[in-house]
């Protein structure tokens, strides 16, 4: 069976195609005019503007290591992070206090703590599953390298990166 | 000795320096920098910045900053220049060599070779601002650029693959179409200018009033009030012929890249891939140049005398051309940017049914007004 399509019945000015060819010049010259006057919001101009004032309380950028206030490390080098990391991106080294030292009594320090910057997913699971709250994920997002080397973060990098953070350790506080 | 005494040292020198002026200082600049506005107003039409980072990198010369200006991206032409030259030249294994090699060549040089009949200035310093003031440069434009065809055709064939064959059989079927009626709508203009010199039409045009304007002169009689309409006609099938002649938007057929991959230089890469591309915008140039020179006075601007008056009065002329044609360029770019393509018969039947009618009902139109007031 034959279906016939109903073609739609044009008025002339629609068949000489001019009038709509002048609309639709008119439609783009607005988008020229809003432009030029600067009415128009276009993408950010990254390098020299950023979202940094933008970003969310809860954006996960690099992970990072803290000490506390009184200079110590936070991480004991318990290892929970490397397990759990998906991309295997960290590597600890763990080893012993020495008793002389100030904080004898935490026993283990990390001796090395490297994060591959270049396997890491930014996932957030190192900073949930630590007992210390030793790593935090900053908001450092633009982490570039010239080469595989310097993409790799070491224990100085990371603390450089991270600060100090203050205050009770989560598990100690009864408030919580 | 006697030899070297006939040669017209004078005519040689100035030619030869007219030559350089149009080709190497303005048209292929104007070309780059046609490509540059067209990033950049598509750009501003989709609400986009388009190249405005590449700036001229003076600190490689030694100086302590890099320039660039308030706009941007003005060095991206250059940019672009070296990333062409610099780019693998690939020719494919089952293409046909010689003619894969003549086909960007054919399509960049008449598009040049149009410009030399083109009358780009008035006289600049007791000298004729035209490469070659032939008599017939009306017909020797339309001749020399009706070959450009060629240079898609043989790339379409050459390549030896589908989607180039198809944008060279495109491009044969459309401009034998639209070669026509451009060529019929220009007739108007003969008929009134009574010359096929592209200055004879010029002179008309200064002491008469532009054609699509005539009161450019000052005043206004019957006769060029009936010659309006004939006029405006002749200029929008003029146009709309010279957008198909040269492969822009809404006709763009012969590459279409949302159907053809790319058409005709599918298979082109580099310098040759650039030529295709340097020879549809030089074909451009000279198509608003000639539209410039057929219905908007060409050098010509109200109350500016000619280049007889002083070399300063012939700066002038010779920047209020290039300023038109800018202006047509714009407008060009302008129409790319809001027009979809037209189906394949909707372009034939525009053609066939409507243009070529069109332009010769006007021819005896024109005829007759000119008869009527003779």
């Amino acid at each position: 069976m034959a279906y016939t399509v109903q073609r739609p019945k044009l008025t002339f000015a629609e068949k000489i195609y001019l009038p709509s060819i002048i609309a639709g010049l008119a439609i783009t010259w607005k988008h020229i005019r809003r432009m030029l006057k600067g009415e128009t919001k276009v993408v950010m101009q990254y390098p020299e503007e950023k979202w940094d004032a933008h970003m969310p309380e809860h954006y996960r950028g690099a992970p990072t290591l803290v000490k506390d206030d009184h200079d110590r490390e936070r991480c004991v080098a318990c290892q929970l992070c490397e397990f759990i990391c998906p991309p295997r991106a960290i590597r600890i080294t763990p080893g012993e206090l020495p008793t002389e030292s100030k904080f004898s009594k935490v026993e283990k320090f990390p001796q090395a703590f490297e994060i591959d910057m270049i396997r890491c997913i930014y996932c957030g699971m190192c900073e949930e599953v630590c007992p210390e709250q030793a790593i935090f994920l900053r908001k450092d997002y633009a982490i570039t390298g010239t080469s595989r080397a310097e993409m790799v973060h070491d224990k100085a990098k990371l603390y450089e990166m991270g600060g100090v953070f203050d205050g009770l350790v989560h598990k100690w506080n009864p408030e919580k | 000795m006697a030899l070297l005494d006939s040669i017209p040292w004078f005519l040689v020198f100035t030619s030869l320096g007219k030559t350089i002026f149009l080709v190497f200082l303005v048209v292929l600049p104007m070309v780059s920098y046609t490509v540059y506005a067209e990033r950049r107003v598509s750009a501003l039409i989709q609400d986009r910045l388009g190249p405005n980072r590449t700036g001229f990198p003076l600190t490689l010369l030694g100086f302590k900053k890099d320039f660039s200006p308030f706009l941007g991206g003005l060095g991206q032409p250059i940019a672009d220049a070296a990333k062409f030259i610099l780019k693998e030249d690939l020719t494919p294994g089952h293409v046909n060599k010689p003619y894969f090699w003549l086909a960007p060549a054919l399509a960049m040089m008449p598009a040049l070779i149009t410009l030399s009949a083109l009358p780009f200035g008035s006289e600049f310093m007791g000298v004729k601002m035209v490469v070659a003031d032939i008599n017939v440069g009306l017909l020797f434009m339309f001749a020399i650029s009706s070959v450009g065809v060629y240079g898609i055709v043989l790339a379409g064939w050459a390549s030896n693959s589908k989607y180039p064959f198809l944008g060279g059989i495109r491009s044969t079927s459309q401009m034998i179409s639209y070669e026509l009626c451009m060529g019929l709508s220009a007739v108007p203009v003969l008929l009134v200018a009574g010359s096929t010199s592209l200055s004879k039409i010029i002179d008309y045009q200064v002491h008469e009033g532009w054609l699509l304007l005539p009161i450019t002169d000052g005043k206004l009689n019957l006769r060029e009030l009936l010659l309006f309409l004939p006029m405006v006609l002749a200029f929008i099938t003029f146009t709309i012929s010279m957008f198909a002649e040269t492969n822009r938007l809404p006709f763009d057929l012969p590459e279409s890249e949302s159907e053809l991959v790319a058409g005709y230089h599918t298979e082109y890469s580099s310098m040759k891939f650039a030529l295709f591309f340097l020879g549809e915008y030089t074909a451009m140039i000279a198509g608003s140049a000639l539209t410039v020179v057929l219905f908007l006075g060409g050098w010509h601007l109200p109350f500016i005398p000619d280049g007889s008056h002083g070399p300063i009065w012939g700066a002038i002329n010779i920047a209020s051309f290039f300023g038109k044609v800018a202006v047509l360029l714009f407008f060009f770019i302008w129409v790319r940017w809001t027009l979809p393509r037209f189906r394949y018969d909707q372009l034939m039947k525009l053609g066939w049914l409507y243009l070529f009618e069109i332009a010769l009902v006007n021819i005896f139109l024109t005829a007759g007004i000119l008869a009527f007031t003779h």
